[in-house]
């Protein structure tokens, strides 16, 4: 066992072997385990277990399956390629840049001012939301917008010569940017930072390139990372509404707004089982994004071994 | 080998905060007996006569001091006056005001998410659809002045009581826009990317009163919503209709300069946007009553009772009439000289003709909506 | 001595990116405070006079809600954050020590907070916190176990990343056999170089707490956001000013945490 092998075989995050030693785990470990464990039925399951539940049972309380016929209608099937389609763009764009701004800030000392500063910024704003957000991003590009006079001002150039997008999905994705990317930036940068600058010396020392690196040792040990990472970007979008209840506030376009609408309506009384139903369809969703993700994360292991 | 040091860790936690929890909770329940011991009464008062008089509400208020209210926006019908006064005769009763952007749905959805509990909402301030559907939740108290409030506006037993009311108005920038003086207007280029409504008409209150005001203004009625759907469908294809959501702040920024709401809504405007202006187009007008009931579970009853006698008061209807909006006893009150002509005065002009569903047309219309609205506005 | 990271783009390469981004992400911000200095009806140009009508006394009464919500987050924030190092830190170490096969099990669960809007899970949440307040009060603080599960994903992922990185198993190993107790190991060992993952976790717990308000408005606890809902209704000025606020607040707290947990860096053992 020398230096040699820490460097060149990172702890492999896709465990491929069962525990050597020891197989059958001493009941003590499991109790470990306990507090947690009852702790998320508590919170988590039983929550969750309850709000899909209610999506099969009717008004007076007695099981039926009827509610499941709303998955089939038009509206909902085209919200829910909305909000895929929305949570994928934010996902995939979030993550590129949020991972290009913690690769710059690599370079810099993890005491010094813009570190701390960037991740405090990324922190705040990863969670920032709603009215509120909407409202700052119609201050800067809206049809008022500082930036929308400005550049109608100065260059001549109308960004709402077809309609004011802003308000559509596509206002959406932008807003969702504002809290993707710093949102990528915090949960990323550990990762990031993990990578061990003697891999870089070693590989160069025995003869390989920069980009060489990234390529053969670099990617492949963040792809774990990247990718859970991208997959929590697209469950955070996927589930947020807020923002879009302010943005594009007519015609419940993503799912979390026919969420809202089955259940708190003044309107269209009566609803509320709705809400478990489509609730269910959207774990289904992460569950499947999930699987895929499973299936991508063997296929990088393989790769790496 | 030697796990047991780990697993007693989360154990000994567990432990602590056990303990923790306890003594917090003796404290909770201690409050909630003292709470409990004095309000038996209060909590089937029907009207004042079964406290006394006006004083004896009031101690019996005060000696509970506090107040849950919800769903109360300060600048929506010059609420924001109407608690600093209650505040200010009664500085004994604190009052914690609660979501103030909740839907009548979600006031009700708070009361059975905290029944029993401390933090239950007092008092509601509803549409008629849902008052009318949860009626079982409320305690019925008739106010001292009950008598003036219009059949029409009341429900029989006080379980529910007319407010406030107003009329589906459209607010507009003056300076930048010329005066509709039909709907047709607003289909015209001068509105371009200028027009919304306030939320989603399967959503939203005041948003389906638009719909239900463009529906009878467009020679429709209120059994049957799509000629109001077919205006917004293309007011969208002119370019006109705007689907973000104005708030104060999108009205100040110049974002949204002509927004279809209540007309009391629209009016406190022009606090923010001087030049702001409210019409109420004339022929038929769509009006929509507010309603006031008190949670059966209050957990501070006789401050819920005196908070009706304070709102229905002639001092607090005149407030509400500040902030534009028509109170309950208009009526009565005008024919007493009480009014304060010259707020009274300053109204839009009511229309000829007032329409205002009942519960099967709205049901109806929520309905058509959901089916078609979506699509129209695409 | 600075060491230089070989993984680390040039200077130019980091001002490029640092500085685009920064821009946009910048200028809404800027829109907003200019919005901010419109003076009041009568007036032209840019005037602070809106920022100063806060610290008017006459206002004072409408902001009180401000300073329960206040504390009541801040509260919360703790709280909250104890449940993420006390109790999900241990067991994510203990899954990657002894039971690395339900490792997909705990990324689902972990993954389970955020599918769901919180409207949703309020719904489930409701007659659990019915029963809570009966026994434990109304209290704001009880909100952090729902706050511990919505911090559960952010948490998890920064976390497990500096699991990864290093070789649990092998530290441990060499911990013990050294006649290190599970104590130490955990403490001394293997805690320090999860540093950088739990600072984060630590951050993004009290970012959270800070800014979740649908639950918090649901079940009818006075934390920082619905109070600054409350008072926001007031005119739109009002909204935007204590919007960039509260986001100032935020960012300084989490600027000392980020300090705070940063001491010690550095430092070569």
């Amino acid at each position: 066992m020398t230096v040699l092998d820490r460097v060149v075989a990172p702890a492999a995050p896709e465990p491929s072997a069962p525990a050597p030693r020891g197989a059958a785990r001493p009941g003590w470990a499991w109790l470990g385990l306990l507090p947690f464990a009852a702790y998320v039925v508590l919170f988590l399951v039983v929550p969750t277990v309850v709000a899909v539940g209610s999506g099969f049972v009717d008004g007076h309380g007695s099981f039926t399956l009827d509610n499941l016929a709303a998955l089939g209608d038009p509206l909902v099937l085209t919200a829910f390629g909305n909000s895929a389609l929305v949570s994928l763009v934010t996902a995939v764009i979030g993550a590129v840049v949020g991972a290009l701004v913690c690769w710059a800030m690599l370079g810099l000392p993890e005491t010094g001012v813009v570190r701390t500063a960037v991740d405090a910024a990324s922190g705040v704003l990863a969670q920032f939301g709603g009215v509120m957000l909407a409202f700052v991003l119609i201050a800067a590009i809206g049809a008022q917008g500082v930036v929308t006079v400005l550049l109608r001002q100065l260059t001549g150039i109308s960004l709402y010569e077809n309609g004011v997008w802003l308000y559509d999905l596509p206002g959406v994705m932008v807003a969702y940017l504002i809290f993707q990317v710093p949102l990528m930036v915090i949960t990323f940068l550990p990762a990031l930072a993990a990578l061990k600058p003697q891999w870089v010396e070693a590989h160069l020392t025995l003869g390989g390139t920069p980009a060489g690196f990234w390529r053969h040792v670099g990617m492949p040990v963040l792809a774990p990372s990247f990718l859970a990472s991208l997959l929590l970007l697209f469950a955070n979008a996927f589930s947020s509404y807020a923002t879009a209840a302010a943005l594009a506030s007519q015609g419940s376009q993503i799912v979390p707004l026919q969420i809202r609408t089955a259940l708190t309506s003044e309107t269209v009384l009566g609803r509320e089982n709705l809400a478990g139903v489509l609730a269910l369809g959207m774990i289904v969703v992460v569950a499947v994004v999930m699987g895929l993700y499973a299936l991508v994360q063997r296929r990088a292991a393989r790769w790496q071994s | 080998m030697s796990f047991p040091k780990t697993s007693r860790r989360p154990l000994a936690a567990l432990a602590l905060a056990t303990a923790a929890a306890i003594s917090l909770a003796g404290c909770a329940g201690a409050s909630a007996d003292a709470a409990a011991g004095s309000t038996t009464d209060a909590a089937s008062a029907t009207s004042l006569a079964d406290f006394g008089t006006m004083a004896d509400l009031e101690a019996a208020a005060k000696a509970e001091g506090k107040l849950n209210v919800i769903a109360l926006p300060r600048t929506w019908a010059n609420y924001g006056e109407v608690l600093d006064l209650f505040a200010q005769r009664y500085p004994e009763i604190t009052i914690t005001e609660q979501s103030p952007d909740a839907s009548s749905a979600e006031e009700i959805q708070a009361a059975k998410a905290n029944e029993g509990l401390d933090t239950a909402p007092d008092v509601f301030d509803l549409g008629l659809a849902v008052a009318l559907q949860n009626t079982d939740r409320f305690a019925a108290y008739k106010v001292a002045t009950f008598g003036d409030i219009p059949a029409a506006l009341a429900e029989p037993s006080g379980l529910f009581v007319g407010d406030y009311g107003g009329y589906m108005s459209i607010g507009y920038d003056s300076a930048r826009f010329p005066a509709p003086t039909s709907l047709s207007d607003l289909l015209k280029p001068a509105y371009k990317g200028a027009v919304a409504i306030n939320g989603d008409p399967t959503q939203a209150g005041s948003a389906f009163a638009a719909v239900g005001m463009a529906a009878v203004q467009n020679g429709g009625t209120l059994d049957d919503f799509t000629p109001g759907i077919e205006f917004f469908g293309k007011l969208n294809a002119a370019g006109n209709f705007l689907k973000v959501d104005p708030t104060d702040a999108t009205i100040a920024s110049g974002e949204t300069p002509v927004v279809f709401d209540w007309d009391y809504l629209n009016a406190a405007q022009t606090s923010a946007v001087p030049t702001w202006k409210t019409v109420v187009l004339p022929g038929t007008g769509y009006a929509g009553y507010y309603n006031q009931a008190i949670n059966k579970d209050a957990p501070n009853p006789a401050a819920a009772r005196l908070w009706q006698e304070f709102l229905y008061s002639d001092e607090v209807q005149n407030l509400w009439l500040k902030g534009g909006a028509r109170p309950a006893r208009m009526d009565a009150m005008t024919t007493a000289g009480t009014i304060d002509s010259a707020l009274a005065a300053a109204l839009p002009t009511a229309p000829s003709e007032t329409v205002v569903p009942t519960e099967a047309q709205s049901t109806a219309a929520g309905t058509l909506l959901g089916q078609k609205w979506a699509t129209a506005v695409q | 001595m600075a060491v230089v990271n070989p993984l680390a783009p040039g200077r130019g390469a980091r001002w490029v990116i640092g500085v685009g981004v920064g821009l946009l992400f910048a200028v809404p911000f800027a829109a907003t405070v200019l919005f901010t200095l419109t003076p009041l009806p009568g007036g032209s140009g840019l005037s602070v006079d809106r920022w100063i009508a806060l610290v008017d006394p006459a206002n004072a009464a409408k902001y009180r809600p401000l300073w329960t919500g206040l504390g009541n987050s801040l509260t919360l924030a703790g709280v909250t954050v104890l449940l993420v190092l006390g109790l999900f830190t241990p067991t994510m170490v203990l899954v990657a020590l002894a039971f690395p096969r339900l490792r997909r099990v705990f990324e689902f669960v972990a993954l389970l907070p955020i599918s769901l809007p919180a409207i949703v899970l309020v719904v489930g949440l409701t007659p659990l916190y019915l029963q809570i307040g009966r026994t434990l009060g109304t209290g704001a603080w009880t909100l952090a176990f729902a706050y511990g599960i919505l911090v559960l994903p952010f948490a998890y992922r920064s976390i497990q990343a500096s699991i990864d990185a290093i070789d649990v198993k092998t530290l441990s190993e060499a911990a013990r056999t050294l006649g290190a107790g599970w104590g130490s190991v955990l403490l001394r060992v293997i805690v320090p170089n999860l540093r950088q993952g739990l600072l984060a976790a630590a951050l993004i717990s009290v970012a959270v707490v800070l800014g979740e308000f649908t639950i918090a408005s649901l079940l009818n606890r006075q934390t920082l956001q619905t109070a600054l809902i409350v008072v926001n209704k007031q005119d739109g000025y009002v909204a935007a000013i204590f919007t960039l606020l509260a986001l100032a607040l935020a960012f300084v707290l989490l600027l000392v945490i980020g300090r705070v947990g940063r001491i010690g860096v550095g430092r070569k053992t």
